[in-house]
């Protein structure tokens, strides 16, 4: 398992978990705290991707301006 | 990477985004991307002997290496502009993905000036 495949699984896991969050929260009312979860999720997930975007970013330069 | 490798992260991927979509479609929208950018750096890791290749023939040719660093440049543009594009296009902005494709055409347009212009000159001086 590549940390490429482990962070696909990740940020699929961190958005079921938030999800799940959201609803319960929003039943018991806290409506406020749901909003907030999903951001802060969303934000965690962001952090992850962008290196990512990076990584690609710098490959391409590698590959496509070599000379 | 592997070709069934390969396949198998994008079918994977497919699946998490499928049973994501109604929950949570901001988090879909970010496991698309990041598969996205997985395939992509393994079809341009692969792409590097074959863009050797083809830098080595062109330098046997006695092609002019300017010319070709610009087709590559180009050849660059096009996929990463493809790819945000489709990106955008997947999360529901068409407009967004449109402007991102005319950057990338204007891009390519700037990077090919100096081979129109060097096309013109040569036909220029063949004139009598």
């Amino acid at each position: 398992m590549t940390p490429e495949i482990r962070a696909i699984f990740q940020i699929a896991g961190i958005g079921f978990l938030v999800a799940i969050l959201h609803t319960i929260l929003k039943q018991s009312g806290k409506e406020e705290f749901a909003n907030w979860t999903t951001f802060v999720g969303f934000v965690a997930v962001f952090v992850i991707v962008i290196g990512y975007v990076d990584h690609l970013y710098s490959e391409i330069q590698r590959v496509f301006l070599q000379m | 990477m592997h070709i069934l490798q390969l396949v198998g992260i994008g079918l994977t991927a497919t699946v998490l985004v499928s049973v994501l979509r109604p929950h949570a479609p901001q988090f879909a929208m970010m496991v698309g991307l990041l598969a996205g950018i997985v395939l992509l750096v393994a079809v341009v890791q692969n792409m590097h002997s074959v863009i050797k290749t083809l830098t080595d023939l062109s330098a046997a040719a006695n092609v002019n290496q300017g010319f070709m660093a610009t087709v590559l440049r180009i050849i660059g543009i096009a996929y990463i502009v493809e790819f945000a594009a489709q990106v955008a296009r997947d999360a529901k902005e068409g407009a967004l993905a449109g402007k991102i494709e005319l950057a990338g055409k204007v891009g390519i347009v700037i990077l090919a000036l100096p081979i129109i212009t060097g096309v013109i000159d040569s036909l220029v001086r063949m004139l009598p």
